[in-house]
């Protein structure tokens, strides 16, 4: 793990490296402290010597503005390798993320690549941030404390050998029991905010049925669950603190008792027996401090799975050496000799050839489409129609190469989609998705995100195209008016439409349509029609639509039921002679011509 | 988290505490602990004194015996004090983050529906996650480290003077320095923990947006675009965070260092001190171990601080949505069981007897009226607007007789959802009447109301339990074999029994283990326990695979015969059926009357019905 993310550290590697030293010479004047003023207390004092006493005073002081310097540095190195990792880091994240293909995208949930960019990503910096300071400095202080330690008396310092390893089991013991018990916690804390959300998202149900008071009962109990048992783990933490004062005071107190023969004998002095003490308690707050750091980095290791995950995903549709294809492909006319060429769009022409699909990323193992054979022309508006789950946005999404087929072929102008260029192929083709977002920003940033170079002319014709540019300048900003938080909420229908307005400004060849006009109705969904009819009939349009009225018109209707063509052709046959159509029709309001 | 500032310290602590409830006295006694540890501590510092001036130097070894025993008394006290106070802090925090989960979820359940159209679920998530989080760690941990860091500081203070006012006042010096100096750089690091939380929080609003869009990024090729955006907007965030980070460890190692410049001051002036007599040897020892650790308390003073504060602040945002208007219920109209008497009247048939008839029950001045509960719904001029400004519904005045099924049409935004809530009171009508059997809703209790009324909405919403919990739902008390029943009427049986541990299935997360038909079918089963006399459905506008779609149209049918039923229609067989079609378009009535009679007037209905509106 650690190998994993070292390489993330880049150019700050140096200076992460350079801070132990750093840390190296802040602890040793920091411990030299009570070594010195053992030095003024026994030497100084009882031999009357003044100077002696202000020299070694300075140079304490001195020692103090060394530390101060050299700690501030260090600091600064922290601050800057942490904050450069979390800024790698993120980066890295977020390019892996965009390489990311449909298929992948449905393996995590938006809220969950959302916290591993923001906090787990905030977590590892944190841990960095605090290991710099903490880490190298905390066994620097054990060792160097124990070593001034011995340097005073080695045969006190005995009491050491025995005082750590009891400290340390301790704690071992104690985080041990701790951390199953946080897990438990954990897993109650899950409960209780599962049922919060829960009640939020059902919150008219609840009130619907009046179940109040069921709920409150509910929620008290796994309430009172976390509760009981977060008091335990509680209660096993706070016990840390007083077993170490135990440790130390019983430590101090043997010192004082053996230190105090030794006085007593001239073995030592007063101040060294003083500034043995005041190590002793350095020594063991350090081994607190360092299995403390040991269980955060511990806590880390979660976050750094969780980034890990994302990073070591591989995007499953990537582009591979695009096949050449000879230009007389796109054009007989042209001459057989020319060089063949990378493949681009011209036509439109799309084709399905016995195409399988099956969402392995779901780990369901049924098709989703089974067989589907197809050919549209250049130029053709065709309609696809079916219940939830008989296939629709899957088969459309087989074109811009959303997903892979897992079976057969997807062309389009007669070359296998695996072969273009991703970004050749889906300037290409224009998709408004189901679910589909706008950004924030302006309406004109977000229509042009179809062409970034569009002039004004070219976005407004694309806005009446979709039917939006009335209602865009009906605001006060026109086209410059803000949307999203700040801005003005447009109406789901609007939102549809300047969807659609986004994708037209792409002058795509093949326009996809998935349910895009459900929230716009239905009189100007018609005009909609209308214009794409007189406005783009060299444009392949292939629209998903649940009402009937939004497809009787297009040239060809292809009906899917449980990821199989059931039917094609236009409104009239299928009304005449598919069953599957009439039965759709039959159960739609709007959709009963007779 | 240092602009994190509570609006009110004093209200919202004293709130707090009011929280304690009856774990005050364990506060009391932890206070008094407190005082007890922090002394122990102190004493067994000062102990050093008499230690090596009575018994160490004068060789005294018997008398160190018998001091050593008293220290070890002090340290014991001290270390069973601590753990003590520990514990109790640790239930004190505990109770009170349960109580305030609870009260809160219990608030929640009572705010009107309007609170949570105004508030997202994440702004409400993060009073229960982060807010009280913040609230317990900070009764756990930083009320007993501050309050024994100001004890611990007073009484150093305290100890310094009586063993040496001379050295007291130069180290007081330093200290009133210190304190200033760390003042002043807090301050100035203010500036620049602001400039990376709102660099931070730029940063995250911009993931995000993009993750949340990632689909249409891939669509529009927009990989590159976002991308270096964000490394633009990363960038920023590395500089302010770089800055801020820094200044933290510098102040830190500042105030490290000043500490220890302090202890050093006091040795040089106490060695003196010590040299001309004026002091003795284990004076000044003692002096520079309290001074040895005088910066201790003052980092944590402002360490816990700043928890504090945040802890307040979350505190202010909960009371926040406790403080608001919960649903008013005036309602004084009952809904109660009746029997008939042998003459043919009413009465209210007593506790024990469950019958299957009701009536409402209107106090009057002596006795209560009871008037049979029917299904008859009528709107009386009615006006609404959700936010006071747009009207939604203009002027609805339309009525259902008992067993009448009323379809509303019309497109998006038209006012249909809207005329169902105010049927059920999730909002009140401002202008206008709506009378439930001849009773004005607004003075029926809103329970009984509500358990008249039964309710199929578009989306489906189960809860975590097993597939009989949720069916269960619709009447608490109904038995195992009431449920299957009501899964057979609604169609919803023959999958539920295919299910891989039938009824006992356990549905997690909103029911995403069950496909949108089955949780619809779920709906209808819940909605069939409850067996209500009026019914309010919305029909889903998507279709569904065939042979589930014709299951739940075989459900609904099922539940909608014999009730008062309101019903926003897409299905044609359910307008069809419809004694009366109500024509919505901008909040008014356009047209109304039944399908054929609506067919035959040619106007929005039928352009509705033959889809071809605005386009011959």
């Amino acid at each position: 793990m650690i190998k994993k993310l070292w390489g993330y550290l880049g150019k700050y590697k140096r200076m992460l490296i350079l801070s132990p030293l750093c840390v190296a010479v802040d602890v040793t004047c920091e411990l030299s402290m009570p070594f010195l003023m053992g030095k003024i207390v026994d030497t100084g004092i009882p031999s009357l010597n003044l100077q002696y006493i202000t020299h070694i005073g300075i140079l304490m002081i001195s020692l103090s503005l060394v530390a101060m310097a050299f700690g501030s540095l260090n600091h600064r190195l922290a601050a800057v390798t942490s904050q450069g990792f979390g800024a790698n880091l993120r980066q890295a994240l977020f390019d892996k993320v965009q390489s990311f293909s449909f298929s992948n995208i449905d393996t995590f949930s938006t809220a969950s690549l959302v916290t591993r960019l923001t906090n787990d990503v905030t977590q590892l910096q944190n841990t960095l941030l605090m290991s710099m300071r903490m880490l190298t400095r905390a066994p620097l202080m054990l060792i160097c404390a124990l070593i001034f330690a011995i340097a005073i008396n080695a045969k006190l310092a005995v009491i050491l050998v025995i005082a750590i390893p009891v400290l340390v089991a301790g704690i071992a013991l104690i985080t041990r029991q701790a951390e199953q018990l946080f897990q438990t916690v954990q897993a109650k804390i899950d409960a209780v905010n599962g049922t919060v959300e829960e009640n939020l998202i059902g919150i008219r149900v609840v009130k619907a049925f009046t179940r109040e008071r069921h709920e409150k009962t509910k929620f008290k109990k796994s309430n009172d669950d976390l509760t009981k048992i977060a008091i335990k783990a509680g209660n096993l933490i706070v016990t840390i603190m007083p077993m170490m004062m135990l440790v130390l005071n019983t430590a101090t107190i043997i010192v004082i008792w053996r230190g105090g023969h030794m006085v007593g004998n001239h073995q030592m002095g007063t101040g060294q027996l003083i500034g043995f003490i005041s190590y002793m308690m350095q020594i063991l707050t350090s081994v607190l401090m360092v299995s403390m750091i040991l269980m955060m980095i511990a806590r880390a290791q979660a976050s750094a799975d969780r980034i890990m995950e994302v990073l070591d995903t591989i995007p499953d549709i990537a582009d591979k050496t695009p096949v050449l294809v000879p230009q007389a492909a796109y054009d007989p006319l042209v001459n057989a000799e020319l060089p063949a060429q990378e493949p681009t769009v011209h036509r439109g022409a799309i084709e399905f050839r016995h195409v399988d699909f099956k969402y392995t990323a779901t780990g369901k193992g049924e098709n989703v489409l089974s067989d589907i054979s197809l050919a549209i022309r250049p130029g053709e508006f065709i309609a696809i129609v079916g219940g939830t789950g008989s296939g629709k946005s899957t088969m459309v999404s087989l074109i811009p190469r959303l997903y892979d087929v897992t079976g057969g072929q997807v062309l389009v102008d007669a070359v296998d989609v695996r072969d273009y260029k991703l970004a050749t192929l889906r300037s290409a083709i224009g998709v408004v998705l189901q679910n589909n977002v706008l950004f924030s920003g302006t309406i004109r940033q977000n229509l042009m995100w179809g062409n970034a170079a569009a002039t004004q002319e070219e976005i407004e014709e694309a806005a009446k195209n979709a039917q939006a540019h009335d209602f865009i300048i009906s605001f006060p900003d026109g086209y410059d008016t803000e949307i999203g938080q700040g801005g003005v909420n447009v109406s789901g229908g609007q939102k549809q439409r300047l969807c659609i307005a986004r994708a037209l400004l792409k002058k795509p060849r093949i326009l996809i349509m998935d349910d895009s006009t459900s929230a716009v109705d239905t009189a100007t969904e018609a005009k909609i029609r209308v214009s794409f009819r007189e406005n783009l009939n060299d444009t392949t349009i292939l629209i998903i639509a649940q009402r009937i009225s939004s497809v009787q018109e297009t040239d060809r209707i292809i009906v899917l039921d449980d990821g199989r063509i059931v039917g094609i052709g236009t409104h009239a046959e299928l009304l005449a002679n598919n069953p599957a159509y009439q039965a759709i029709c039959a159960s739609q309001m709007g959709g009963a011509v007779n | 988290m240092a602009f994190q500032k509570p609006k009110n310290v004093g209200a919202t602590a004293r709130r707090i505490l009011a929280y304690f409830g009856s774990s005050k006295y364990a506060f009391i006694a932890v206070c008094i602990m407190l005082i007890v540890s922090t002394g122990s501590a102190l004493t067994a510092s000062y102990f050093l004194k008499p230690l090596v001036n009575n018994y160490i130097l004068p060789g005294n070894f018997k008398g160190l015996a018998r001091a050593l025993v008293f220290l070890a008394a002090i340290y014991l006290v001290g270390v069973i004090a601590s753990y003590f106070q520990g514990r109790i802090m640790v239930m004190i925090g505990q109770r009170t983050a349960n109580l305030m989960r609870r009260n809160l979820f219990e608030k929640m359940q009572d705010l009107p529906l309007r609170f949570f159209d105004t508030h997202t679920h994440g702004e409400l998530m993060s009073r229960f996650t982060n807010d009280i989080d913040n609230v317990e760690l900070a009764i756990e941990h930083s009320v007993i480290s501050l309050i024994s860091s100001v004890l611990i500081f007073v009484g150093t203070l305290v100890m310094m003077l009586i063993l040496s006012p001379i050295l007291f006042a130069i180290t007081a010096a330093i200290l009133a320095f210190m304190i200033l100096l760390s003042t002043v750089l807090t301050r100035k690091s203010t500036v620049y923990f602001r400039a990376q939380q709102s660099d931070l929080g730029d940063l995250d609003g911009f993931v995000e947006e993009m993750v949340n869009g990632l689909r249409v990024i891939k669509v529009f090729g927009h990989e590159q675009v976002a991308s270096s955006e964000f490394s633009g907007l990363n960038e920023k965030l590395r500089s302010s965070a770089t800055t801020a980070t820094f200044l933290s460890g510098v102040v830190m190692a500042i105030m490290g260092n000043l500490g220890r410049i302090c202890y050093a001051t006091a040795a040089i002036v106490g060695g003196i001190l010590a040299v001309a007599g004026r002091l003795d040897t284990g004076s000044l020892v003692a002096f520079l171990q309290y001074s040895y650790q005088i910066a201790q308390p003052i980092n944590q003073v402002t360490n816990q601080l700043s928890v504090i504060l945040a802890a307040l602040a979350g505190a202010e945002r909960i009371f926040e949505v406790m403080d608001q208007e919960p649903e008013v219920d005036n309602g004084t109209v009952t809904l109660v069981n009746i029997t008939h008497t042998e003459d043919g009247a009413i009465v209210e048939a007593s506790e024990d007897t469950k019958t299957n008839e009701w009536a409402w029950s209107i106090p009057g001045d002596h006795a209560h009226t009871l008037v049979p509960l029917k299904g008859d719904v009528r709107f009386d001029h009615v006006t609404f607007s959700y936010d006071g400004v747009t009207p939604v519904l203009k002027d609805i005045s339309l009525y259902a007789k008992p067993g009448q099924t009323i379809a509303f049409v019309g497109s998006t935004g038209a006012g249909k959802t809207t005329i169902t809530n105010l049927i059920n009171r999730f909002y009140d009508v401002q202008e206008g009447t709506i009378t439930y059997d001849g009773i004005d809703v607004k003075t029926i209790h809103k329970k009984d109301l509500r358990r008249s009324l039964g309710m199929v909405l578009q989306d489906t919403h189960l809860f975590t339990g097993t597939v009989m919990d949720n069916i269960r739902y619709g009447r608490l008390h109904a038995t195992d074999d009431e449920c299957r029943l009501a899964a057979q009427r609604a169609s919803a049986d023959s999958f539920i029994r295919r299910l891989p541990q039938g009824y006992d299935t356990v549905i997690t997360g909103d029911g995403g283990n069950l496909s949108q038909g089955q949780r619809q079918l779920l709906a209808i089963a819940r909605a069939y326990v409850a067996d209500p006399p009026v019914l309010i459905l919305d029909e889903a506008t998507s279709s569904i695979d065939t042979r589930t779609e014709h299951l739940i149209e075989q459900g609904m049918d099922a539940l909608m015969e014999g009730r008062t039923v309101f019903v926003i229609a897409h299905r044609l067989s359910t307008v069809r059926d419809a004694k009366a079609i109500i024509v919505l378009e901008h909040g008014e009535i356009i047209e109304r009357g039944n399908h054929d009679s609506l067919l035959a007037e040619r106007g929005r209905y039928y352009q509705l019905y033959t889809g071809q509106l605005a386009l011959e």
